[in-house]
C-alpha cells in the first residue's frame, strides 16, 4: 500500500469537504443572522447556500478528475464514480430548489444541513469498495434520512414513519452487518475485490459454501432494504405518505441512485464467480437466482398493490418497489451494458420521481392533502405543473418518448444481450413488460383526476412562483430529452 | 419532405399549446390548417412518387451505442395509409367545428394523436415506429376521457390498456428479435433479411402479430374497440376507426409478417386442425367478420352499429394479410384506406350530424324522429356511407373486399364463403341501422319539435364531400392506389414472406 | 366531345343532370323538373344521334371503348352497343322523360326526386352499354338504389314494406349473380363478357370449372349448373319470372306512377338485357339442357299472371301482372331458341324469327305500358287517389279524349293489329311454334285472358253507367295531351311500319343466332 499522506486524502475528498463547509455555513448563517427573520427568506437564503455549495463541489470535481483505489479499496475514485458524484449533487441541488418554498418546518438551516450531510454520506458510497466504508456511509445516510422523515414536528404521521423507518432501517442494518462479518470471515478482507478472489476457494463444483449463501443472503436483505424491494419494502408506503415532501422525495431519489449503485458494487464485484444462473431452463445456485425471486416479487407486487391506492404518495412509493424491481433486473444480468442501462435508468428515474413529488408538494399545499380526490381538475387551476405530472407520470409508465421508456426499454433489451445464454431471462423481461402494462393503469388513473374530471367548488387557485414552474419544466424538458436523446446521458456517464 | 407531416403537426400542437384559453375560433383554424398542411406534404409526395417502392426521407444516427437510427421512409403502403390520415384528420377537424369546451387542449390531443399516426406510417426503425405507435395512446386516452359520452372514462381506460397491453407484447418480441439479431440494428429492412431461428419465430409472430392485432380490432380482443368508438367523441371516433385500427393493422404486415415470415409456415402437426398460425388468424379474422357484423345487428345504440361494424370490416384486413396471396395483400391495404374513409364518415354522421343534434343514440328514439325528413342531408350521407360500407361497386369497400374475397378463395376457400357471408349480414344490419335512423315507421305528421334541429353546417358538409370523395374516387379508380401498392409488396422486405415454404 | 367517347358521354350526361338538379334548393321544384327534363331530353337527343349513327348492317358491336382499369382484377372499361343495347338505350331515353312528364306534379322533395330518376337512367344506359362485368354490375346495383329511395320516399301507405321486398329481392338476386361472376373470375381470370362468350363458344369454359372440382368433388358440370342458376336468378327476379315475381305486384302498386313507368318500361328489361347478352352465350350449353322446364317456367309466367290479373280490383295492380304477362312472351322466346338445331337453315330463319319477335316486344312493352301507367297516374290525380277497377264507370261521356287515348294505349297492350304490340307477339309466336310447339300453344291462352281482362277494363271504367261521383272530372289538358302525342303516335308507327326497329336490330339477331348455331 502506497503511503498516503492527509493532505491528498484530503485532496481526493475535497467535493465531500466542500458540502459538508457548505452543510456547516448554512447553519451558521441561519443561526448567527436570521434568527429573527421571516420563514421564507431563511428559506432562501440556505437553499442559495447549499445550492452554491453543491454547485461548487461539481465545478471542482468537473475542474481536477482524479483517479485513485486507495486504502484498499476504502476510497475508489474513477470516471464512473465521480460522475455519480456530479449526478447525486445536482439532484440534491433540484431537490433543494423545488422545495425551496416548503413551510413544513421553522428549522430550515438543520433541515439543509441534514440533506447536504446525507449527501456526503451518498458521495462516499459510490466512490468505494470496501464493506467498512459501504457500512459505514451506508449508516451515515440512514441516520440522517431517519431524521429527514421525522421533521415534521406537527404531524404525527411523520413521527410514525420516522419510527417505522427506523426500526426496519436497524434490523436491516444489523443483517448487513452480519452478512459482511460473515464475508470477512471467509475471506479474510473487506476489499469487495478481494473477497470476490477468495470465492474459488470455497466454491465446490455446482454447491455454494452454506455460510456464503448465508452470507448472500443476508446482503441482499440488508441491501435490498434501502432500495425497497420486496420483501423488504414494508417502511416505503409509510415512508413516501409520512415523511414531509422534500425528505420523501429526497428519500426516493437520490438514495435510490446511490443505493443502487453500491448494490450493484456488492453483488457484481464482491460476488464475482458465485453467480449462478436463473434462466428459464438452466437454475444454477448463487446470488442471481436469489435476486431474480426479489425483483419478480417486486414488479409483481408493487404495481397489483399501487392499483388499489387512493393516496398518491403511497401509490408512488409502490410504483418505486415496482421499478426496484426493473432495475434489480439491470444487477442481475451483471453485464457492462446492464450496468450502464442500469445506471441511466436510476438517474432518469430519480429526476422523474423528484418532479412527482414537486407537484405534489403543490397540490398538498393548496389543497392540504395527497388523496387522489385533491388532484381533480389541476389542469384547470394549474396548467404548466398538471404538464409537468402529466409527462413524469407517463414516464414512469414508460411512454415514448419519455426517458422512462428508454430505460426501460435499454434496460430489458441489456438484460437479454448480456451473455448468450441470457435469452432464459426472457421469463423475467416479459413479466416486466407485462407488469408495466399494468402499471399504466394507476398512472393514468392520476392523470384521469388531473385532466379528466372538474375541479371541486371553493377551492381558490394559488399563485405558483415562477422558480419552482421554472425547476419544474427544466425536470420535464429534461425527462423529455433524455427520451429522445439518450446518447446525451449514456456518452456522459 | 414526408417527415414535414410528423413535425407539421407536432408544431400543431405547440402552438395549440401557447394559445390563450379563450380563443377557440383561433385554435379551430390553427388545427384546420395543421391538418391540411400535412395532407398537402402527403400529396405532393404521393404525386411526386410514381413506383411505390422504398424512399428513405430521413436518415441520421439516433443511438449510436445501439445501432438505433432515426430513419423514415416511406412506400406504397405508407403512402396509402399516410393519406389515409391527411383526409380523415382534416375531415375529424371539421366534424369537431363545434367543440366548445376546452377547445384548444382538445385539438393539441388530437393533432399529437395524428403526428403520433405518421410517425408510425413513415418509421423504418424498429424502435423508432414503437415510439411513434405509443406516443398515439395517450392522446387518445384524453381524448375519450374528456369529450367523450357514454361510460367515458371506464372506455377510455379500456382501450388505453388494451393497447398499452398490445404494445407490450409487440415490445417483447421487438426486443427479443433486436438481442437475437445481435443488437446492432432496428432497421426493419435489415431485419427483416435476417434469418432469425425458426422456433424462436414460431412464438415470436403469434406474439407480436396479436399484439398489433389487438389494435385491429383481432377478434376476441376487440372489445376495447365498440366502447371505445361509442364512447369517443366525434373527431376522436372517426380517428380511432379509421386511422387507429390501422395502425395495428399496418403493424401486423410491416413488422409482425416481415420479420417472422416463417412463423406463418405450418407447424407439422395439427390441433383441433389447425396446422398453422395462419390458421389460427385466419379464424380469428373470419370470427370477427361474421361476430361484428351479427352484434351489429342487435344493437340498440346507433353508434354501437357502427363500432361493431368496424371489427366485422377489419376482420376482413387480417383475413386479407392471412392469405398470403399478391391479390389478398393488396387488398387488405385498399381495405384499410376504404374502411378508414368510410367508418370515419359513418362516425361522423352517427355522432356529429345525428347525436349532437338530438341527444340520442337510441335507435327506438331516433325512429320517433323522421331524421330522414329533418335533416335529409345526414340521411343522404348515411345512406351513401353505409352502400359504400357494404360494397357497393362504384365506391371503395367493393374492391377492396373482392380482393381479400379472391385472395381468401385461393388460400381457404371455406373462409371465403363465409366472410361472404358476412358481407350479407353487414348489408342487413345497415340496411336496419338505416330503417331505424331516418326512415322511423310511425306516420307522416313530422312531430313538430324536431323541425327545430339546427341545419347541417357547412364544415359538415365540406367533411362529409371530402370523405365520400375519396370513397368514391377510389372505388372508381383503384389503380391509383394499387399501382403503389403493388411494388411495395415487392420490396425485398417482403422476400421472406414470398419465399416461405410451401408457398 | 360525344364523338370521341359517344357511350361514355350518354351515360355521363344524366348523372351530371342528377348531381346539378340536387345541387338546387328544396323550393325551386320548378327549376327541378324543367332541368330534368332537359337532361333527359338532352339523353335522347344522344341516344337518337347514337341511332343514326348507328351502321344497322353490321352485327357486332359499334362505338366501342375500351381503357385499362384495374389491370390486377382484369377489370377493363370496356362499353360499345349493338342492335339490342341501342335498342335499350332508345327504350330508355324515352321512357325518362315520359316518366319526368308524368312526375311533373311531384310536390315533396322534387329535386332529389329528379335527381334520383336521372341517376337511375344514367345507371340504365351504363348497364345497358357496360360489356366488363365490374362496371356493369356498379350500374346494375346503381339502377337498383335510386328505384330503391324513390319507392321508399314518395310510395303510398305501404311504401315501406314494398321497399323492403323489392330491395330484398332484387339484392339477392345481385348478390347470386356476383356470386357466379366472382366464381367464374377465380376460374378463368376474366370479366369481360366478350372473353367470356368466347370462352364458351371455344368449349374452353368448362375445363376452367374444373379448378373448382378440388372442392367437394363437384363436377365441372354440376359447378357450371350452379354458377349458371346463380346469374339465372339474378335476371330472373329482375324480369320477373314465375316464381321469382312475387316483389312485383306490391311494389308497382305502392310505387308512384312515374316510378313504375321506369320500372316496367326500362328496368325490367334489364333482367331480358342480362339474358340475351350475357347469359345465353355464356351459359349456352347449361340453358340449353333445362330447356324444358325453362319454357313451361315461361309459360307459367304468361298463363298465371295473366290469371292473376283477371282477379285484380286494382288498376296498377291490373298492369303490373299484364306487364309479368307480356315480359313472359319474351322468356318464352329466349327459351325456344335455345333449341339445338344445328346447321338446319329453316328453323335458324324461325330463331331468328322469335329472337326480333322478343326485341320488338320488349321494345314495344315497354313503350305501352309506362304509357299505360301514366294513364293510370292521370287518372288517379283526377281521382284523388283512386284506381279500383269498380270505382268508377261510363267515364267515357265524361272525359273523351282520355278515354279514346288510354284505348288505344289498351288495344295496344292487347296486342290488336295495327297497333305496335301486335307484331311483336306475332313474331314470337311465328318463331316459337316450330321450334317449342306444345309451350307456345299453350301460352296462347294467354293472349286469350289478357283479352278478357283489358276489355273488361274497358267496359267497367269506360262504358256502362256513368258513377255521379265523377260527372265533374276534366278532361286531358292541352299539356297533358301534347305531352302523351309522342307516345301515341309511336304506338300507331311501330304498328305500320316495325322495320324502323327491325332494320336496326335484324343484323344483331342474325349473329346472335348464328352463334348459338353449336
Amino acid at each position: 500500500m502506497s503511503a498516503l499522506s492527509y493532505l491528498d486524502l484530503l485532496h481526493l475528498v475535497l467535493p465531500q469537504v466542500i458540502v459538508v463547509v457548505a452543510a456547516l455555513v448554512v447553519l451558521s448563517v441561519d443561526l448567527i443572522f436570521l434568527r429573527t427573520s421571516e420563514t421564507h427568506l431563511r428559506a432562501v437564503v440556505a437553499a442559495i447556500i447549499s445550492v452554491a455549495g453543491c454547485t461548487a463541489a461539481i465545478l471542482w470535481i468537473l475542474h481536477a478528475p482524479h483517479s485513485a483505489n486507495v486504502l484498499d479499496g476504502m476510497l475508489v475514485l474513477n470516471h464512473l464514480a465521480q460522475r455519480m458524484q456530479i449526478t447525486l449533487l445536482i439532484l440534491t441541488s433540484l431537490t433543494i430548489l423545488v422545495f425551496i418554498e416548503s413551510t413544513f418546518t421553522q428549522h430550515i438551516s438543520e433541515y439543509m444541513a441534514l440533506i447536504l450531510l446525507a449527501t456526503v454520506s451518498m458521495m462516499f458510497l459510490v466512490s468505494t469498495q470496501n464493506l467498512l466504508i459501504i457500512f459505514l456511509s451506508l449508516e451515515l445516510l440512514s441516520l440522517s434520512l431517519y431524521v429527514l422523515t421525522g421533521f415534521n414536528k406537527r404531524s404525527a404521521r411523520s413521527a410514525e414513519s420516522a419510527l417505522k423507518y427506523f426500526l426496519f432501517g436497524g434490523i436491516s442494518a444489523a443483517f448487513l452487518l452480519f452478512g459482511a462479518s460473515l464475508l470477512y470471515g471467509l475471506s479474510n478482507s473487506t476489499n469487495l475485490e478481494r473477497i470476490a478472489n477468495s470465492i474459488p476457494e470455497i466454491v465446490h463444483g455446482p454447491f455454494l459454501d452454506p455460510l456464503l449463501i448465508v452470507a448472500i443472503v443476508m446482503t441482499i436483505v440488508g441491501l435490498g432494504f434501502k432500495v425497497a424491494a420486496v420483501p423488504f419494502h414494508f417502511w416505503a408506503p409509510d415512508v413516501y405518505q409520512g415523511a414531509p415532501v422534500p425528505s420523501a422525495a429526497f428519500i426516493a431519489s437520490g438514495s435510490k441512485v446511490a443505493a443502487f449503485f453500491i448494490f450493484y458494487q456488492v453483488m457484481v464485484i464482491g460476488f464475482a464467480g458465485a453467480e449462478g444462473s436463473s434462466s428459464w431452463s438452466g437454475y444454477a445456485p448463487g446470488w442471481v437466482p436469489a435476486l431474480a425471486v426479489v425483483a419478480a416479487l417486486s414488479m409483481v407486487l408493487g404495481n397489483l398493490v399501487a392499483i388499489l391506492q387512493t393516496s398518491v404518495r403511497r401509490l408512488l412509493a409502490y410504483s418505486a418497489v415496482s421499478h426496484a424491481g426493473y432495475m434489480l433486473l439491470g444487477i442481475l444480468s451483471h453485464s457492462d451494458q446492464s450496468f450502464r442501462a442500469l445506471l441511466y435508468y436510476a438517474i432518469t428515474y430519480a429526476l422523474t420521481v423528484l418532479g412527482a413529488f414537486g407537484v405534489i408538494a403543490l397540490v398538498e399545499e393548496e389543497t392540504g392533502g395527497d388523496a387522489l380526490s385533491n388532484f381533480a381538475g389541476l389542469s384547470r387551476r394549474a396548467p404548466v405543473p398538471s404538464f409537468c405530472l402529466l409527462i413524469f407520470l407517463l414516464s414512469l409508465a414508460g411512454i415514448p418518448p419519455l426517458a422512462g421508456f428508454f430505460g426501460k426499454f435499454y434496460l430489458f433489451s441489456s438484460v437479454l444481450t448480456s451473455s448468450p445464454a441470457a435469452i432464459g431471462l426472457l421469463w423475467l423481461v416479459v413479466l416486466a413488460i407485462a407488469m408495466s402494462a399494468v402499471s399504466l393503469y394507476y398512472y393514468l388513473k392520476v392523470l384521469k383526476y388531473v385532466y379528466v374530471l372538474d375541479p371541486p367548488a371553493g377551492i381558490t387557485p394559488r399563485r405558483i412562483s415562477l422558480v419552482r414552474q421554472f425547476v419544474l419544466c427544466v425536470m420535464a424538458l429534461g425527462v423529455l430529452l433524455l427520451g429522445c436523446a439518450p446518447n446525451l446521458l449514456l456518452r456522459w456517464l | 419532405m414526408l417527415a414535414w407531416t410528423i413535425y407539421i403537426s407536432f408544431l400543431g400542437v405547440l402552438a395549440l399549446m401557447l394559445l390563450p384559453r379563450s380563443s377557440v375560433l383561433v385554435a379551430r383554424i390553427l388545427a384546420l390548417l395543421t391538418a391540411v398542411a400535412g395532407f398537402a406534404v402527403t400529396v405532393v409526395s404521393f404525386a411526386q412518387q410514381r413506383s411505390g417502392e422504398l424512399v428513405t426521407v430521413a436518415q441520421a444516427s439516433w443511438i449510436p451505442s445501439l445501432g438505433i437510427e432515426y430513419h423514415l421512409a416511406s412506400d406504397g403502403i405508407s403512402l396509402t395509409l399516410l393519406l389515409l390520415t391527411g383526409i380523415v384528420a382534416i375531415a375529424g377537424i371539421l366534424f369537431s367545428w363545434n367543440i366548445e369546451y376546452r377547445a384548444k387542449e382538445f385539438f393539441a390531443f388530437y393533432l399529437a394523436l395524428i403526428g403520433g399516426v405518421y410517425g408510425v406510417f413513415l418509421s423504418f426503425d424498429l424502435l423508432l415506429l414503437f415510439v411513434f405507435y405509443e406516443i398515439a395512446i395517450i392522446p387518445k386516452y384524453f381524448l375519450i376521457a374528456i369529450w367523450g359520452s357514454t361510460r367515458r372514462e371506464y372506455a377510455a381506460m379500456k382501450l388505453a390498456l388494451y393497447s398499452f397491453v398490445g404494445s407490450a407484447m409487440v415490445l417483447i418480441g421487438l426486443i427479443a428479435a433486436y438481442v437475437i439479431a445481435g443488437g446492432r440494428t432496428m432497421d426493419l429492412v435489415q431485419l427483416s433479411q435476417f434469418p432469425f431461428p425458426v422456433h424462436f419465430q414460431m412464438w415470436a409472430f403469434p406474439l407480436v402479430f396479436a399484439g398489433f392485432g389487438i389494435l385491429a380490432g383481432l377478434w376476441p380482443f376487440h372489445t376495447w374497440a365498440p366502447t371505445g368508438h361509442v364512447a369517443a367523441p366525434t373527431a376522436a371516433s372517426m380517428l380511432l376507426a379509421g386511422v387507429v385500427m390501422k395502425l395495428g393493422a399496418y403493424g401486423c404486415l410491416r413488422v409482425a409478417m416481415t420479420l417472422f415470415p416463417r412463423g406463418l409456415d405450418a407447424w407439422g402437426f395439427h390441433v383441433l386442425g389447425f396446422g398453422s398460425w395462419r390458421d389460427v388468424f385466419a379464424l380469428l379474422a373470419l370470427i370477427g367478420i361474421v361476430y361484428g357484423a351479427m352484434v351489429a345487428l342487435v344493437q340498440k345504440d346507433f353508434k354501437f352499429v357502427v363500432g361493431y361494424s368496424s371489427v366485422s370490416h377489419m376482420g376482413f384486413v387480417l383475413l386479407g394479410l392471412m392469405t398470403l396471396q399478391q391479390i389478398g395483400l393488396d387488398g387488405a391495404v385498399l381495405q384499410m384506406f376504404s374502411h378508414g374513409v368510410i367508418a370515419g364518415l359513418l362516425f361522423a354522421v352517427v355522432g356529429r350530424m345525428v347525436y349532437d343534434r338530438t341527444h340520442t343514440r337510441d335507435l327506438s328514439e331516433l325512429e320517433t324522429m323522421h331524421l330522414g325528413k329533418v335533416i335529409p342531408f345526414a340521411a343522404a350521407t348515411f345512406i351513401l356511407g353505409g352502400i359504400a360500407s357494404i360494397g357497393l361497386p362504384g365506391f371503395s369497400g367493393f374492391v377492396a373486399e373482392l380482393q381479400i374475397l379472391i385472395g381468401a378463395w385461393r388460400s381457404f376457400p371455406l373462409a371465403a364463403i363465409v366472410a361472404g357471408a358476412g358481407i350479407v349480414i353487414g348489408i342487413a344490419y345497415t340496411w336496419r341501422a338505416m330503417q331505424k335512423a331516418f326512415f322511423g315507421a310511425s306516420e307522416p305528421g313530422v312531430s313538430a319539435d324536431t323541425h327545430s334541429l339546427p341545419a347541417i353546417s357547412i364544415p359538415e358538409r365540406i367533411g362529409a364531400v371530402i370523405l365520400l370523395g375519396a370513397s368514391v374516387v377510389i372505388g372508381l379508380y383503384p389503380q391509383l392506389l394499387l399501382r403503389v401498392i403493388a411494388p411495395a409488396l415487392h420490396s425485398p422486405m417482403f422476400d421472406g414472406l414470398w419465399k416461405g415454404s410451401g408457398r | 366531345m360525344s364523338l370521341l367517347a359517344p357511350i361514355s358521354c350518354l351515360t355521363l350526361v344524366p348523372l351530371v343532370g342528377a348531381i346539378a338538379v340536387l345541387a338546387l334548393d328544396e323550393k325551386n321544384k320548378k327549376m327541378a323538373r324543367a332541368l330534368a327534363l332537359a337532361f333527359a331530353l338532352l339523353a335522347l337527343a344522344m341516344a337518337l344521334g347514337l341511332w343514326h349513327r348507328f351502321n344497322s348492317a353490321l352485327g357486332g358491336l359499334q362505338f366501342e371503348e375500351i381503357h385499362a382499369w384495374i389491370p390486377t382484377l382484369g377489370v377493363q372499361y370496356h362499353v360499345g352497343i349493338d342492335g339490342l343495347g341501342l335498342l335499350m338505350l332508345l327504350l330508355s331515353a324515352i321512357i325518362v322523360p315520359m316518366a319526368i312528364a308524368a312526375s311533373w306534379r311531384i310536390q315533396e322533395r322534387a329535386p332529389l326526386y329528379f335527381s334520383l330518376i336521372l341517376m337511375l337512367e344514367a345507371g340504365l344506359f351504363g348497364t345497358f352499354t357496360a360489356l366488363n362485368f365490374f362496371h356493369w354490375f356498379l350500374f346494375w346495383e346503381l339502377s337498383l338504389i335510386p328505384a330503391f329511395f324513390l319507392i321508399r320516399l314518395w310510395g303510398g301507405s305501404r311504401r315501406a314494406a314494398a321497399a323492403t321486398q323489392f330491395f330484398v329481392y332484387t339484392m339477392v338476386g345481385s348478390v347470386a349473380l356476383l356470386l357466379a361472376f366472382l366464381a367464374i373470375f377465380l376460374c378463368t381470370g376474366k370479366f369481360d363478357f366478350m372473353d367470356l362468350a368466347e370462352l364458351a363458344r371455344n368449349g374452353q369454359l368448362l375445363p376452367a370449372f374444373s379448378v373448382l372440382t378440388r372442392w367437394h368433388h363437384f363436377t365441372a358440370e354440376t359447378i357450371a349448373l350452379l354458377l349458371c342458376f346463380g346469374a339465372f336468378l339474378g335476371f330472373a327476379v329482375k324480369v320477373p319470372l314465375v316464381p321469382f315475381h312475387t316483389w312485383l305486384p306490391a311494389t308497382y302498386a305502392e310505387a308512384p306512377s312515374g316510378v313504375v313507368m321506369l320500372l316496367t318500361g326500362a328496368m325490367s328489361k334489364m333482367g331480358l338485357y342480362g339474358f340475351l347478352r350475357i347469359l345465353l352465350p355464356i351459359f349456352c350449353v347449361q340453358l340449353r339442357s333445362l330447356r324444358t322446364p325453362l319454357l313451361w317456367l315461361a309459360v307459367a309466367t304468361i298463363i298465371l299472371s295473366a290469371y292473376a290479373a283477371m282477379a285484380q280490383k286494382d288498376l296498377k295492380r291490373i298492369f303490373a301482372y299484364s306487364s309479368i304477362n307480356h315480359l313472359g312472351y319474351c322468356m318464352l322466346g329466349i327459351f325456344s331458341i335455345l333449341k339445338f338445331t344445328g346447321d338446319n337453315p329453316a328453323l335458324a330463319a324461325e330463331k331468328a324469327a322469335a329472337l326480333n319477335g322478343v326485341l320488338l316486344q320488349m321494345f314495344n312493352h315497354g313503350l305501352t305500358a309506362a304509357t299505360l301507367f301514366w294513364f293510370v297516374a292521370l287518372l288517379e290525380k283526377r281521382s284523388g287517389g283512386l284506381r279500383g277497377l269498380d270505382d268508377f264507370g261510363g267515364l267515357r261521356k265524361v272525359v273523351p279524349v282520355f278515354c279514346g287515348l288510354m284505348g288505344i294505349a289498351l288495344f295496344s297492350s292487347l296486342g290488336l293489329p295495327g297497333l305496335n304490340g301486335f307484331v311483336g307477339e306475332f313474331l314470337i309466336f311465328k318463331g316459337t311454334f316450330p321450334l317449342a310447339t306444345w309451350p307456345s300453344s299453350v301460352s296462347v291462352l294467354g293472349l286469350l285472358v289478357t283479352a278478357i281482362f283489358i276489355l273488361t277494363i274497358l267496359q267497367r271504367v269506360f262504358s256502362g253507367p256513368l258513377n255521379e261521383r265523377w260527372s265533374q272530372m276534366p278532361d286531358l289538358t292541352t299539356q297533358e295531351r301534347l305531352a302523351l302525342l309522342p307516345a301515341i303516335a309511336l304506338m300507331f308507327v311501330l304498328g305500320v311500319y316495325p322495320q324502323a326497329i327491325l332494320g336496326v336490330i335484324n343484323s344483331t339477331t342474325m349473329q346472335i343466332v348464328h352463334q348459338l348455331r353449336f
